[in-house]
């Protein structure tokens, strides 16, 4: 009982000292989720919206696989990204193995299918008939897109929150293609695992309340702006 | 233009659905300036042919021209869509205020400003909605909703207005009074309007001409007048609320009218045919009268008088629908005062009677 009290007063010192390396870990972190989940969006949106949209063969299909990769295993993500990455991997000649930028692209695969599958759904539950309402107002296909979007803006912001909460707290791939580099590339869950490991529980639960209240807050901001949507 | 000249036209038209041929059409002409309503059951193609004509549905097969000239994808079909407008039967309103609402078609088109506050305060006062402009449109009423849908549509000024059974969801004094304000507004703007209708009453109130559809085909296409009281075939008929149809064969001539002998009796009908000639008599409910003298003695003025035995009487709110045997079956519509009065009831013996000029020939 005795470790934990001591972890949660530690935990507090470092963060109201505002203990440098645990700044640039926590700011890391963000940097990285939020660039993943950003990226996905951009991915996730167009993807989905197209598999929405239109009609093609095996569209159940892919739609299957769309939701079978919202639980894609972090570290089968890591092993395939570090394989890629490798040396002599097809993309070994970028040399981003154990960089933050190879965090991000494995965190922004993890992210795509959630965000895919969560726009997807959010468009098909949309009125049959308000795809063709928008377009007998006029509207371009780019602008119907968009107008659908504003519609289903809702669940497309629960689509945000699944990516950046799915990412910031995933450790397998972090690990696996960034290496945990002090100073470099090491992120919250990578730091939190390594601590603990070492027995320094007080830094560990520290970093765990650190990576709490940062989901909370990014979540706090993205549930305000849905629910201030919502009509009075 | 001349207002009869058409302002689009259909040719040799076919849709399908995962194979299935669910509109076949060799033409129809919407002519300017008209209100066209188009009725018919459930999987008519109604809403089909409605949203093809929006060119909101790929055809298989023809061509359709607004004012002469040719709408495909790759030709005009923006600029087409930009001078219709469609109101569904859910108001599909977006997420915002009623004024954002209405103001959306003319935003899409990068209106300018000034013009669209002005043209969206106008269209929202003839639709007597001007009070709900900051209103969120999820927080108001079916008619409201409905009302601010319609505001939407005319909004953007469109030169052809569709409306697929805009009024089908909707309570009927709600339903009478955006009926009547839609009816003025379209006479004001001279705007054209294709309605798709399963109502009868609302096509007939509102409409110019009506087009009765069936399996995907138009069946008939006419004036109010003519459909209801010509209908071309069988299927019109009953759709148009003709509730007696008996098959016979004329067996005689008379001045200007023939004999046709049903099973069970013989009726006289204006109209010319030959002896031997298969038709259908056709009678509306409202053309026939009932009356308690069961022998049928009482003189009455019409050619056509059988007695009979009510088999069913069936409220219909202010009339019954009240159904005989007279060797023959066939219905007539009886106030309800008219059906207390006279006691009416399943076995009372009536005697039923209808004009020669009630019946309308269908030749087999």
């Amino acid at each position: 009982m005795d470790l934990i009290l001591e972890g949660i007063r530690q935990a507090f010192l470092l963060l109201f000292t505002l203990d440098r390396e645990v700044l640039g870990i926590t700011w890391l972190s963000l940097q990285v989720s939020g660039a993943a989940t950003g990226i996905s969006l951009v991915f996730g949106m167009s993807v989905g919206a197209v598999i929405a949209l239109t009609e093609f063969p095996g569209k159940r299909f892919v739609i299957s696989l769309i939701n079978t990769g919202m639980g894609l295993p972090p570290v089968v993500v890591g092993l395939f990204v570090s394989i890629f990455l490798w040396r002599n991997g097809p993309l070994g000649f970028m040399e981003i193995l154990y960089t933050p930028a190879a965090i991000v692209i494995a965190q922004a695969i993890i992210a795509t299918p959630i965000i895919t599958g969560i726009t997807l759904a959010a468009l098909q539950h949309l009125p049959r008939n308000l795809r063709l309402q928008i377009l007998a107002l006029g509207a371009t296909r780019l602008q119907m897109v968009w107008m659908l979007m504003k519609e289903a803006k809702l669940p497309l912001l629960a689509a945000v929150m699944a990516g950046f909460g799915g990412v910031i707290s995933e450790v397998g791939a972090s690990i696996m293609v960034g290496g945990n580099i002090k100073g470099y590339t090491r992120v919250l869950t990578t730091a939190t695992v390594m601590e603990t490991g070492k027995g320094n529980f007080d830094i560990a639960i520290a970093l765990g309340i650190i990576l709490l209240l940062l989901a909370f807050t990014i979540n706090s901001i993205l549930t305000g702006i849905q629910q201030r949507q919502r009509p009075r | 233009m001349n207002p009869a000249e058409a302002i689009l036209e259909i040719h040799d038209l076919e849709v399908r659905r995962g194979g299935v041929r669910v509109l076949e059409l060799t033409g129809l002409d919407v002519r300017s300036g008209e209100f066209l309503s188009l009725i018919g059951p459930n999987g008519a193609g109604k809403s089909t042919l409605l949203l093809l004509l929006a060119c909101l549905l790929p055809r298989h097969r023809g061509t359709l021209s607004f004012r002469g000239a040719e709408v495909t994808e790759g030709n005009g079909l923006l600029e087409y869509r930009r001078k219709i407008s469609m109101v569904f039967q859910e108001p599909l309103l977006f997420d915002g205020t009623v004024e954002a609402n209405v103001a959306s078609g003319l935003k899409l088109r990068g209106t300018n400003r000034e013009i669209i506050h002005r043209t969206v305060a106008e269209c929202m006062e003839q639709f007597g909605i001007g009070h709900l402009k900051g209103r969120h449109a999820r927080k108001l009423s079916g008619g409201e909703a409905q009302r601010t849908s319609l505001a939407r549509a005319f909004a953007i000024g469109p030169e052809v207005i569709f409306l697929d059974e805009p009024f089908s969801s909707l309570d009927p004094p709600t339903r009478e009074g955006l009926m009547d304000d839609l009816q003025r507004i379209l006479r004001e703007t001279k705007t054209t309007a294709v309605m798709a209708t399963h109502d009868r009453v609302e096509a007939l109130r509102l409409s110019d001409r009506i087009a009765v559809m069936k399996d995907g085909e138009i069946a008939q296409i006419d004036s109010p007048e003519e459909i209801m009281n010509h209908p071309r075939d069988e299927f019109v008929a009953s759709f148009v609320g003709v509730e007696t149809v008996l098959a016979g064969e004329i067996d005689g001539t008379g001045t200007g009218t023939v004999f046709v002998q049903v099973p069970g009796g013989r009726i006289e009908a204006v109209g010319i045919g030959r002896a031997g000639d298969s038709v259908l008599c056709c009678i509306r409910p409202e053309q026939v009268t009932l009356t308690t003298d069961a022998s049928c003695r009482d003189g009455a003025s019409a050619r056509n008088v059988f007695p009979g035995k009510i088999v069913k009487v069936v409220p219909m709110g202010l009339f019954y629908k009240v159904t005989m045997d007279c060797g023959f079956p066939i219905t007539a519509y009886v106030t309800a005062s008219s059906v207390e009065n006279l006691s009416l009831a399943e076995g009372s013996l009536v005697c039923s009677s209808f004009k020669a000029t009630s019946v309308h020939l269908i030749r087999k």
